[in-house]
């Protein structure tokens, strides 16, 4: 019993330790978002509070925190108040099956992918559970695109983690990074790299950001699904759109940029140079690139119109993925090397079902 | 096994604890003081002219059809493709006359313009 409460307490330090830094990295990657931007535009960004504004996040957070909570009257009010939650949770607990390094995952479990497939679109409830609580014309559309958007966009994500689960043999996370050893060229991004193109369109998509972001198009339907939040539950959303800008650049960076393995594997010098970075940083390094690159998207591309975001997730990219599943299966059945060949197929092979 | 599962439990309670707190702290912290307009739905600043929650276009029900078949294809596709190298050739050709039945079906919905938001 003693033993039990133990291991319960145990594991929620854990859970304590790996929420925490994602949510300062969430409010850091506000900062970053303003800062990036403005230096792209010409601007300086936030420079007031701190140095360099450093502590902006904090003040945006107190402020957010004191300001009045507005419940309209026509609103369902207990769905309107439980939606912003509905959005967090997942964008959180979907971080429980992330490897950091190896051996270094909160639960370790066989169906990592499909849990992360599964926690992942049920994001969408939150958005269309507000825009439906908030009645609202604004916001009921906002909620009617994103939803459509994100159902769409997530068939052409799941395609892409069909391809990965095929190359690696595997949905154990960990497993997959481990199939990817042996350097940068034994990374899925090149036998992959259409579906690698796909996943990164489908998770901006997914995200709702932009060029995608005509669920909340501001010049249009002023903010979409959150028009009438305010205060705190606005905040909420916010959090977990940032939690799941991390979390697609996290699994972009396991499934095909090789998670926490450093790129100058196999490479004779660089590779004893490089020795003492320990895997995390590379994984965090991976991920912050793509964090950039969403950050440099947004900051470049005019708004995409809804047919076009459309057209592009069903009459481009789903073709592209049963295309290139039909061309990854066949290289895998000839085990074409380098990449699929008899001995590199067995390396997860045997952790798996060993 | 089944034990690797706990921490995810855990995981989803504290996130639900994430989102409560930071909304009881506002509205212990934040002011209180609504009137009409502030409570009323935003349309530009007019009181609104109907009700919002007005019938939407057909397509939005469509494409969430097309998702649940392409969805479960997925579904369909997870177990193939962790054991796709042990099945061999055979297991291969027999999923591709599955996929090929779906290609037919979504070639069917492209003609028939289910996929057209003009």
């Amino acid at each position: 019993m003693i033993h039990d409460i133990f291991i319960l307490i145990y594991t929620l330090i854990k859970v304590v330790l790996i929420t925490l830094p994602l949510l300062l990295f969430v409010a850091y990657l506000t900062y970053l978002e303003r800062k990036i931007i403005g230096y792209i535009q010409g601007r300086i960004g936030p420079n007031r509070v701190g140095i360099y504004g450093l502590a902006q996040p904090f003040a945006d957070f107190f402020k957010l925190l004191t300001k009045e909570l507005i419940i309209p009257t026509a609103s369902n009010r207990y769905l309107f108040l439980i939606a912003p939650v509905l959005a967090l949770v997942p964008a959180l607990a979907a971080w429980a099956v992330i490897p950091f390094s190896e051996g270094l995952v909160l639960s370790n479990i066989n169906a990592g992918l499909l849990y992360l497939f599964a926690i992942s679109s049920l994001g969408v409830y939150g958005i269309l559970i507000a825009g439906w609580a908030s009645n609202s014309k604004y916001a009921l559309l906002g909620a009617m695109r994103s939803a459509a958007q994100t159902i769409s966009y997530e068939i052409a994500m799941g395609f892409a983690f069909v391809g990965v689960l095929m190359a690696s043999g595997t949905l154990n996370l960990q497993d997959i990074v481990l199939h990817q050893q042996g350097g940068i060229l034994h990374w899925f991004w090149i036998p992959l790299l259409p579906l690698f193109f796909v996943y990164w369109v489908s998770a901006v998509a997914e995200t709702n950001r932009a060029p995608f972001d005509v669920a909340e198009g501001e010049s249009e339907i002023v903010a979409g699904f959150h028009v009438e939040y305010s205060g705190m539950t606005f905040a909420i959303f916010f959090m977990a759109e940032y939690a799941n800008m991390i979390l697609v650049s996290a699994i972009a960076a396991l499934l095909f940029l090789g998670g926490w393995l450093s790129p100058f594997e196999n490479i004779p010098v660089l590779d004893a140079w490089f020795d003492w970075v320990p895997g995390f940083a590379w994984l965090l390094l991976k991920t912050s690139g793509f964090l950039f690159l969403l950050i440099w998207l947004r900051a470049t591309f005019p708004r995409y119109r809804y047919d076009q975001i459309m057209r592009l997730g069903w009459k481009v990219l789903i073709p592209i993925t049963i295309l290139w599943i039909v061309v990854l299966g066949f290289s895998i059945e000839s085990h074409l090397g380098p990449w699929f060949t008899e001995e590199r197929m067995a390396i997860t092979h045997d952790t798996f079902v060993g | 096994m089944l034990g690797q599962y706990l921490p995810i439990l855990i995981f989803i309670l504290l996130g639900i604890v994430m989102g409560v707190l930071p909304i009881l702290g506002g509205w212990i912290l934040g002011p209180k003081k609504p009137n009409k307009e502030k409570l009323a739905a935003y349309e530009c600043g007019f009181p609104a002219f109907e009700d919002a929650r007005l019938p939407f276009d057909v397509r939005y029900y469509l494409v969430a059809i097309l998702f649940i078949i392409f969805d479960l294809e997925t579904a369909f596709f997870v177990p193939w493709a962790v054991v796709l190298n042990d099945i061999g050739w055979f297991g291969f050709w027999a999923m591709m006359i599955f996929l090929g039945l779906l290609v037919i079906g979504f070639i069917y919905e492209w003609k028939k313009g289910a996929l057209e938001w003009e």
